[in-house]
């Protein structure tokens, strides 16, 4: 199956395979009026299958939100057909309106105008608490 | 320190320092009952609450100072709308320290995180509830003259416990602290305490339903309600509400210098032909609420 190559924009690689429609969702691609093509399933000599999104435009993307979802993401930026730019996303320490707290308990629940905050508590097992109520955000 | 969330807002240290001023307090009362003359305490109960609240009163009291507050949202601003941060903004305004309870869980962070004066969390819902611990602290050195080296029975309630929440929290940071952790399945405590506190820190703790079967290698049986206001359904309330009932029989087994606590109020969890044993400490650890709080104030508004 092929993909037109790009010419100027990201190229988001080592996606989870069956994550790449959570990840186009979460960046609000759906929003953007370039080309976007979402490859699900392709062949990967090291995760055996994974996918990609090929976004035909330079964009500011939020890392957070990959690094979040799949930290074993690589992101690719693509300029004038070179490849300019490769580097793998973190987990980061915090989010910020990414996931929503679930506990009915917590001050968020009631007061809708404070951001939902989640910090990395536990960098080995990548577990992210309610900044408020140190409640656990479900694992993406 | 500017505000006290949570028990891990003091490090063993200022805890140590704060004990070691409650016990002068506790000997020397007159020396402190002018300290704070000419500060205010507000005291800000978005939840019903007798013990705190009026703890936190008679400590400003007794060091000289005056307080105000309220003792339900009904009675407060929030019955119109209004949030926690214009609340505390408006308040500090009026006082120079604020000791606030609320039912949702993070609200006093949230108050922290606006405040011009210090905060302190007097419980937030099934979360914290810091000076609770302090209290326990206290208890627990004064009855049995140490914090390390202690075998902790905890009862009950573990689940929305905040007391019980906080106070493994404070112990894990003391030396060969080991845990009997006494609940029914549906009341086990959460799973981010074992994470988080418990395995993180190599603490050696055993759950088990049956409050009889570690009772004679006790030092402390901390007791607790289960509390109705925590359950969204009343029939898992009923059905869990005396699972425990400490009784002088149940007590046989237990060591002689055992030390019955409980942060009350009681229910029926612990029989009232407990209350003359002289291992039962609740009544005098409520009194020692008041000093560790009087120590905590003086801290925070930082008077000498």
């Amino acid at each position: 199956m092929n993909i037109d190559s790009i010419k100027n924009g990201i190229v988001i690689d080592h996606i989870k395979a069956k994550k790449g429609m959570e990840i186009y969702e979460a960046l609000n691609l759906q929003e953007l009026e370039c080309s976007v093509a979402i490859i699900t399933n392709a062949k990967s000599k090291k995760m055996g299958r994974k996918d990609i999104i090929k976004i035909d435009k330079s964009i500011d993307i939020d890392l957070d939100i990959l690094g979040y979802i799949d930290p074993d993401i690589t992101i690719n930026i693509v300029k004038d057909d070179k490849l300019i730019k490769k580097f793998h996303v973190t987990k980061p320490e915090k989010i910020v309106n990414i996931v929503k707290c679930q506990n009915p308990r917590c001050i968020t629940s009631v007061e809708k105008e404070l951001d939902q905050v989640f910090i990395l508590t536990d960098k080995e097992k990548q577990i992210y608490r309610c900044k408020y109520c140190e409640g656990r955000s479900f694992n993406p | 320190m500017k505000n006290l969330i949570d028990i891990k807002d003091l490090n063993v240290e200022e805890i140590e320092e704060l004990i070691k001023v409650a016990k002068d307090i506790i000997q020397n009362k007159e020396k402190y009952s002018h300290k704070c003359d000419g500060k205010k305490l507000a005291t800000l109960f978005f939840e019903p609450s007798t013990r705190t609240r009026l703890s936190f009163e008679a400590a400003m009291m007794d060091l000289g100072g005056n307080v105000l507050g309220f003792s339900s949202a009904s009675s407060s601003s929030t019955a119109k709308g209004e949030s926690v941060a214009d609340t505390i903004r408006t308040v500090g305004c009026y006082v120079d320290i604020i000791a606030m309870r609320h039912p949702k869980e993070g609200a006093p962070l949230v108050a922290a995180e606006k405040s011009v004066v210090p905060i302190i969390n007097a419980g937030d819902g099934g979360h914290n509830h810091p000076t609770q611990t302090l209290t326990d602290l206290l208890t627990i050195k004064c009855e049995k003259g140490r914090l390390e080296d202690l075998t902790i029975g905890l009862c009950g309630d573990l689940k929305f416990g905040r007391t019980v929440h906080s106070l493994i929290t404070a112990m894990s940071r003391y030396k060969n602290i080991k845990f009997v952790l006494i609940s029914p399945d549906e009341l086990k405590i959460p799973e981010y305490l074992k994470e988080d506190v418990l395995e993180k820190n190599n603490i050696e703790f055993i759950e088990t339903k049956d409050i009889e079967e570690y009772m004679d290698k006790l030092d402390i049986l901390y007791m607790t309600r289960v509390q109705k206001e925590r359950f969204f359904n009343e029939e898992d309330y009923i059905r869990l509400k005396d699972y425990y009932i400490l009784n002088k029989e149940k007590l046989e087994k237990a060591k002689k210098d055992l030390c019955i606590m409980h942060p009350l109020p009681r229910v029926n969890e612990i029989s009232i032909d407990v209350d003359d044993d002289p291992r039962a400490a609740y009544f005098r650890q409520v009194e020692y609420g008041k000093y560790i709080r009087m120590a905590l104030i003086l801290k925070m508004l930082e008077v000498k």
